[in-house]
């Protein structure tokens, strides 16, 4: 029964992605690294569901898009935890899990307000020190940014 | 090294950095050598640091090489809103290597993504100025006749200090014993404990290190700025804790020197300068060397 209420909330979809387990405050950082907003399939979103594991949950369905892994990964440091269910013809046919990156560029910013890339026009480029609570090294000024003073670009 | 930029000291392993010492101690033993000639060295000053440039290019002139550049960000085209980028592209024309001098962090690295000749950091913001970290090792080195197993004492500003945290990196290729000493407002971060954690080496930390002196090998002061401090009153409360005194040195080992990156404020008092424990005018003088080392390794005119 309550797996049929949650269902309700947001519509299935023929074929696509399901993105289930974005944490609700990263929504629209997922949606812009993914570059949803500049795509032409149908999209729904469901935000602010109620998720044991998060607390507040977001979940997106993209119609007829089915991501590549190194594309999906770079939503790993705005939803870690992201579940990914692949649908064809209303069926999951396969699910997948965000794999974590061993470095990333662009996406954040680096926390060091005197770092090149917070100063001049060059790219972020970081390397990944810890994946369970995701922490950058920037590539330049050497200095770590974690989970809790990442701002998406 | 040959070509290879010289931007953090990580850029070197343990036995690049013992190449670097052994080299700059046959420097020492000859400094001056044509081995630079028809080479251009460009410094690229985009701060004024007087002291680190006159050290290159003392280097440079008893190699043999010729130097252009500016000193100092006002004089270049910098000022006119020329990027980086379009300097070094430019400058890299120009010359054989370029050693650069830059308030912004990372920028050497970046510097030596556009650039075709090998840069050489001289100090990017608080990041790093792995020259200083070779010479350092140098000294270190050259007073104790080898770098493992000392016991060294670093003292005053912990947090910012940017000479510490590379000397720290570099000497736990060593095997050092390091005693942190510090106000708790400039304490040594939690990263650079997890990376000594990380490769099993001993630290302590103490806010004073009078009773302490006499385990140190080396003592390597730094500087203690006001500004650092959020309550003036907890300044003037530490302050001469940190004060390096003549009388404080009676029961240090006798193979014990006084390391400092300079220039010195006031945390060692002048009445140091005469005791033969005093190295830190002999270490500025050890950068010259150092210097010569790196610039003929990396433009492999080495032998
Ligand atoms: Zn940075």
């Amino acid at each position: 029964m309550a797996k049929d209420v949650k269902k309700l909330k947001v519509s299935a979809i023929r074929n696509g992605t399901v993105i289930d387990h974005i944490p609700a405050a990263n929504l629209f950082s997922v949606i812009n690294i993914l570059g949803l907003d500049h795509i032409d399939n149908q999209i729904t979103f469901g935000t602010n569901l109620e998720s044991g594991k998060l607390g507040s949950k977001a979940i997106v369905k993209i119609s007829d898009k089915f991501f590549v892994d190194e594309e999906i990964n770079r939503i790993a440091l705005a939803a870690p935890q992201a579940k990914l269910n692949i649908i064809r013809n209303y069926k999951v046919e396969e699910k997948k899990e965000v794999i974590v990156p061993d470095g990333f560029s662009g996406i954040v910013k680096c926390v060091n307000p005197k770092c090149i890339t917070n100063n001049d026009d060059v790219k972020q480029k970081f390397r990944v020190i810890s994946k369970k609570e995701v922490s950058l090294k920037c590539h330049y000024c050497e200095k770590i940014t974690d989970q809790e003073h990442m701002v998406f670009i | 090294m040959k070509n290879r930029s010289l931007i953090s000291i990580n850029d070197y392993s343990k036995e690049e950095i013992l190449q670097v010492l052994d080299l700059a101690g046959d420097f020492e033993q000859n400094p001056s050598r044509d081995i630079l000639n028809g080479k251009v060295i460009a410094t690229l000053f985009f701060e004024p640091s007087t002291r680190t440039r006159l050290s290159f290019e003392s280097a440079v002139n008893r190699l043999g090489g010729k130097i252009i550049g500016f000193s100092d960000s006002s004089s270049s085209s910098a000022t006119k809103g020329e990027t980086l980028k379009d300097t070094i592209k430019t400058v890299s024309n120009y010359s054989d290597l370029i050693v650069m001098r830059h308030p912004i962090e990372g920028s050497a690295r970046y510097a030596s993504e556009v650039s075709t000749v090998p840069i050489v950091n001289a100090g990017d913001g608080a990041n790093q100025h792995p020259t200083q970290t070779l010479l350092d090792l140098y000294s270190i080195r050259k007073t104790q006749g080898k770098l493992e197993n000392l016991n060294l004492f670093i003292v005053g500003d912990l947090k910012y200090g940017r000479t510490v945290h590379s000397l720290l990196m570099a000497m736990a290729h060593f095997n050092a014993t390091f005693y942190f000493i510090s106000p708790k407002e400039l304490k040594i971060p939690t990263e650079y404990k997890m990376y000594l954690d990380q490769h099993n080496l001993k630290y302590s930390e103490h806010s004073d290190f009078k009773d302490i002196i006499g385990e140190a090998d080396i003592i390597y002061m730094t500087r203690v700025q006001k500004e650092r401090f959020s309550d003036p009153i907890d300044y003037e409360k530490t302050k001469n804790a940190y004060v390096l005194k003549n009388s404080m040195l009676e029961n240090s080992r006798s193979n014990m020197k006084v390391l400092h990156p300079l220039p010195r404020v006031n945390e060692i008092s002048t009445d140091v300068d005469d005791s033969e424990k005093a190295y830190y005018f002999t270490q500025a003088l050890n950068g010259v060397y150092t210097r010569q080392a790196i610039i003929s390794l990396i433009l492999g005119l080495d032998n």
